[in-house]
């Protein structure tokens, strides 16, 4: 129930403010960071009562929804939910600080940022199949809406585009949904949704598991987005508000991988290892090619979009490691592109409130004048190439680890991305900051309010924090991994022998089906 | 000497068209002495239909036969007199505000729109060709009349012309096609096809295939399916906005579930001969019916067009002939009725005294000026796209939910990807209200009962969109 609170409160924040009359600009305001901080306060009670022995399922909430299509209402978090979770609560808030000074429409703003958070939380907390697709669908509404009224001149068409692309992606994950539903009242009998009864006991030949895992890696590719499926997001984030973007690049796009820990590679393992060499590759072409795109960028918001990219293919590229390292340093590396990207956006922000401007022609010479910025810049900056002492370093060297473990070449070739991605940050960071001052226009620009400071410092703490001593980050994690191993690792799917024929694969894979299923009973028992 | 028997009627099944009939002439009468206060007419009308409403409930056990098979009230013909009788309802209470500002004054109307249940309600329960039969005809004559209602508008007359000339088209190809079927089966009745198919004693195999495809074009024109389409967009755009709504919703779904029911009870054994066919012009209707739409300017005709890729979809859950596809074609319905009734009741707000203000451009800006309507259109807009959480994707969900279940995974894969070209002109319409600023003043005519009905649409839509069970649980 906990749970079930925590998610809809700012859906009943969204409502309340709908009631407040819209001439009253300061009292939604303070709704609204109101709902959020306390949002944000309470979801920390979540990581306080985490129990991070086990890779079971917490905070669990289960009851009937459509009794007639078996649908429950059933949520819960784990190892790989928590972070994402805390994470959407933490940006929501930071979020609605930064857009304190909307001008048009806040009531509006307001109520759709609220809504979309709850859309969010949803998404991470969802058990249940369909529960998860009404989520998914749910929060592109309030989305759309903030790119497509706040956003900037080409809003309307990067609004539509960002909407229709997802649903393409997530329409063909509906049948997949729906195809399960029927196979597994087939095999068993009991008309269900429900993740973890499908996820356990349904059976699925190799052909029909392939088709699957593509109808499922077509929603989240198109979600992460991943390279050839990116083409939406500059975009979205270039005409995106500030906060719109901070949210796209710290959740939605999160929401991409943690749908393939949460779906393709529990329910789809044999297929998992059959695609994961063309995947990895992908990833690292998105990786490679998100750098380059991104050091020919003019434009700073660009710059940041195609650097998500390039780092989302690392997350990316550590999940179909299949091994313990890549797969912590993805779930790492997911919450330190939440951090270090949406600072960057922020910051972005905050330039162009004040230069109206994202060219980086445009700047030179900023560290003069605005010294705070340039060092709040600076360490953000860092953080996102991946410097030892930051966050970014961590989870980078983790991945690098886990993808060196399963394959040589494809290490060699992502670490190029490493160092792309200072190439770009670097004389991006050049080129605004330093050089000469030769603009007048910017002779005159302030520094950073108390307000611009107060969203900037806690990342700026959780960039340090998670750099030096990233445990209780990451131990919420460890079973979780180590159990998604155990289902996915590619020793369960190598023929033992020299035949490599399909029957053995299907052999296999019963027998892992049976062992894995087996393994988990006890372990349950023990827990209640 | 031996008696023929008289077939065994049961009334209280019967209860529902009966009520409507007696009330239909009651309007009739007292239209004679009501002079120009049309008010008397809908109350009656009104209460003639929430009788309707619950005498439908009456009948102790499903399913109830009556006219020696000919005539079934099951758990299918109940749910639809629901949504016949509340469509129904809906078109009446849109027509109170609606008629005085559109100059139609004719009493007949309302007595026309209970006539017309009476046949849908037929339709519904019909479980022979005959009876079928006359459904369609009691439907489509009442329909052609109030299409052409708005008597000074060329539109109208237009529309009524068109539909009448093609509908009377689409009767004969649908008469031919009963004809063929009773000439290779010996029987009209749809159990006692099946059971001559089941037996192989056809008399013809090429004569059931040929009716077989006669009753596919006539059911198309009643449905308009493409290519037998091309009436709806014209009919729809000149007819009054309420009856359009009405059009859209009562006589479609009648005419889907003597379709279901011929095509899944008296004919599903030779189903891998209809389906091929049946599958292109679901698809064709789909594809036509969304592209069709995205050129549109005026509303109306859009909503024509979404209207008949709807059909597209609804088409599915006819091929894959389960049970499953005459529970969703129900649910479909209903969630449908709501959506559209909803859509139409707005599109009247939007109306001024003299000009129906159809232009899609017109609903620029509505978002600042009357966010409230502008919430409720946005709802109604991602229901049809089927989003969730409103009724339009449970209603999706249940529809190709029946197809996966009978293995046409590829017809539901084209239908999603169909489901994304509807939603990029549904959310144009969402577009214009919150991202365009208004180019003109708009005189917003806020009928109280107009903004009722909207109400009651958008609470139908969230309602089944969040908490579908007890509509489900009736349909199945």
């Amino acid at each position: 129930m906990f749970l079930t609170f925590l998610t809809f409160l700012p859906l009943i924040g969204a409502m309340g403010l709908a009631l407040i009359p819209k001439e009253k600009e300061e009292t939604i305001k303070q709704v609204a960071v109101a709902v959020a901080a306390a949002d944000f306060l309470l979801s920390l009670q979540l990581y306080a009562g985490f129990d991070m022995t086990t890779h079971l399922m917490q905070f669990e909430y289960n009851i009937a929804w459509i009794p007639a299509f078996g649908t429950n209402y059933h949520v819960g978090i784990d190892g790989i939910s928590l972070l994402l979770y805390i994470m959407t609560t933490f940006l929501t808030l930071i979020c609605i600080i930064a857009s304190w000074n909307v001008k048009k429409r806040i009531k509006e703003y307001m109520i759709a940022m609220l809504a979309l958070s709850t859309g969010m939380l949803g998404v991470f907390i969802a058990l249940d199949m369909f529960l998860f697709y009404v989520f998914w669908e749910f929060q592109l509404v309030p989305m759309y809406l903030l790119i497509g009224i706040w956003g900037g001149p080409r809003r309307i068409y990067a609004a539509i585009k960002f909407f229709l692309y997802t649903a393409v992606g997530s329409l063909l994950m509906l049948v997949a949904i729906i195809w399960m539903y029927f196979e597994v009242q087939q095999q068993t009998g009991i008309l269900t949704t429900d993740l973890m009864y499908i996820t356990e006991n349904l059976n699925i030949g190799l052909d029909a598991q392939k088709w699957l895992f593509l109808a499922f890696f077509l929603a989240f590719a198109i979600k992460v987005p991943m390279f050839p499926f990116h083409t939406w997001l500059p975009d979205a984030h270039v005409e995106a508000p500030t906060a719109g973007s901070v949210i796209l690049a710290g959740v939605l796009l999160k929401m991409g991988t943690y749908g393939f820990l949460r779906f393709n590679l529990p329910l789809f393992p044999f297929a998992s290892n059959v695609f994961m060499d063309y995947i990895a590759w992908m990833a690292i072409i998105g990786i490679v090619y998100g750098a380059l795109v991104a050091m020919v960028q003019e434009d700073l918001k660009k710059l940041v979009a195609y650097s998500s990219v390039s780092h989302l293919g690392f997350v990316m590229l550590g999940i179909f490691a299949f091994n313990h390292y890549g797969l912590q340093g993805a779930l790492l590396q997911n919450i330190n592109h939440g951090i270090s990207t949406s600072a960057l956006f922020l910051l972005v922000g905050m330039i162009y409130d004040r230069r109206h401007t994202r060219l980086i022609k445009e700047f030179g010479g900023l560290a003069k004048i605005l010294p705070i910025y340039t060092i709040c810049f600076m360490i953000i900056t860092l953080s996102s190439i991946g410097l030892p002492g930051t966050n970014g370093f961590v989870g980078e060297f983790l991945v690098l680890l886990g993808i060196f473990q399963a394959n040589g070449t494809m290490a060699m070739v992502a670490t190029s991305g490493v160092i792309f991605a200072a190439c770009y940050m670097l004389w991006m960071f050049q080129r605004v900051m330093f050089l000469k001052l030769d603009n007048p226009e910017n002779e005159k620009l302030e520094d950073m309010n108390s307000r611009e400071l107060l969203t900037m410092v806690p990342l700026i703490i959780l960039v340090f924090w998670i750099g030096f001593y990233p445990k209780p980050f990451m131990k919420t994690f460890e079973p979780t991994v180590a159990h998604l191993m155990t289902r996915v690792s590619p020793d369960n799917f190598r023929p033992k022998k020299h035949d490599d024929s399909n029957e053995h694969h299907a052999a296999a894979v019963d027998k892992h089906e049976k062992g894995s299923s087996h393994s988990e009973k006890p372990k349950a028992e023990n827990h209640h | 000497m031996e008696h023929i028997p008289a077939p065994a009627i049961d009334f209280i099944s019967l209860a529902p068209a009966l009520i409507l009939s007696v009330f239909g002439m009651l309007v009739l009468l007292m239209d004679l002495f009501a002079g120009k206060n049309k008010n008397l007419l809908v109350f009656a009308s009104l209460v003639g239909l929430v009788l309707a409403g619950v005498s439908a409930f009456a009948p102790k056990a499903l399913p109830v036969v009556s006219f020696g098979g000919s005539y079934v009230v099951d758990h299918l013909s109940v749910f639809f007199t629901l949504i016949f009788v509340f469509s129904s309802a809906l078109t009446i209470l849109l027509s109170i505000e609606y008629n005085p500002r559109n100059g139609i004054r004719a009493g007949e109307y309302y007595a026309l729109i209970l006539f017309c249940t009476v046949g849908m309600i037929l339709l519904a329960s019909a479980t022979d060709l005959i009876m079928i039969f006359l459904g369609i005809e009691v439907v489509s004559i009442c329909l052609y009349v109030l299409a052409g209602i708005k008597r000074g508008d060329v539109k109208s007359n237009e529309a009524a012309l068109k539909y009448f000339l093609l509908g009377a088209f689409a009767t004969g190809f649908l008469v031919y096609g009963m004809t063929l079927l009773y000439g290779a089966t010996g029987t009209t009745k749809l159990a006692g096809i099946a059971e001559v198919i089941h037996s192989g004693q056809t008399n013809s195999d090429t004569l059931l295939l040929l009716g077989t495809v006669l009753l596919i074009i006539g059911f198309g024109f009643k449905v308009a399916s493409v290519p037998f389409h091309m009436w709806a967009p014209d009919v729809y755009e000149g007819a009054p906005s309420p009856v359009t709504a009405f059009m859209a919703v009562g006589p479609k779904a009648a005419a889907l579930v003597a379709f279901y029911r011929v095509f899944a009870t008296a004919i599903p054994e030779i189903g891998t001969t209809w389906d091929t066919l049946l599958m292109v012009v679901a698809v064709a209707t789909m594809v036509i019916g969304n592209f069709g739409a995205i050129v549109q300017t005026n509303i109306k005709r859009l909503l024509a067009y979404s209207s008949i890729s709807h059909v597209g979809y609804l088409l599915i859950a006819i091929i894959a002939r389960n049970s499953l596809g005459g529970s969703a074609i129900a649910y479909y319905m209903m969630a449908y009725a709501f959506m559209i009734f909803g859509t139409f009741g707005i599109v009247i707000l939007l109306g001024e005294k003299n000009s129906e203000n159809l232009e899609i451009k017109n609903y620029a800006g509505l978002g600042v000026k009357q966010p409230a309507i502008a919430l409720c259109m946005t709802v109604f807009m991602l229901s049809l796209g089927g989003m969730p959480p409103f009724a339009g994707f449970i209603a999706k969900f249940y529809i190709f939910g029946a197809a996966i279940k009978e293995g046409y995974v590829v017809l539901v894969v084209i239908a999603v990807l169909n489901s994304v070209v509807s939603l990029y002109y549904y959310l144009k319409i969402v577009v214009l209200m919150y991202m365009k600023d208004s180019e003109r003043e708009l005189e917003l005519s806020m009928g109280p009962i107009t903004l009722a009905v909207v109400a009651i649409a958008v609470f139908g839509t969230i309602e089944m969109g969040l908490f579908p069970d007890p509509i489900l649980q009736l349909t199945q």
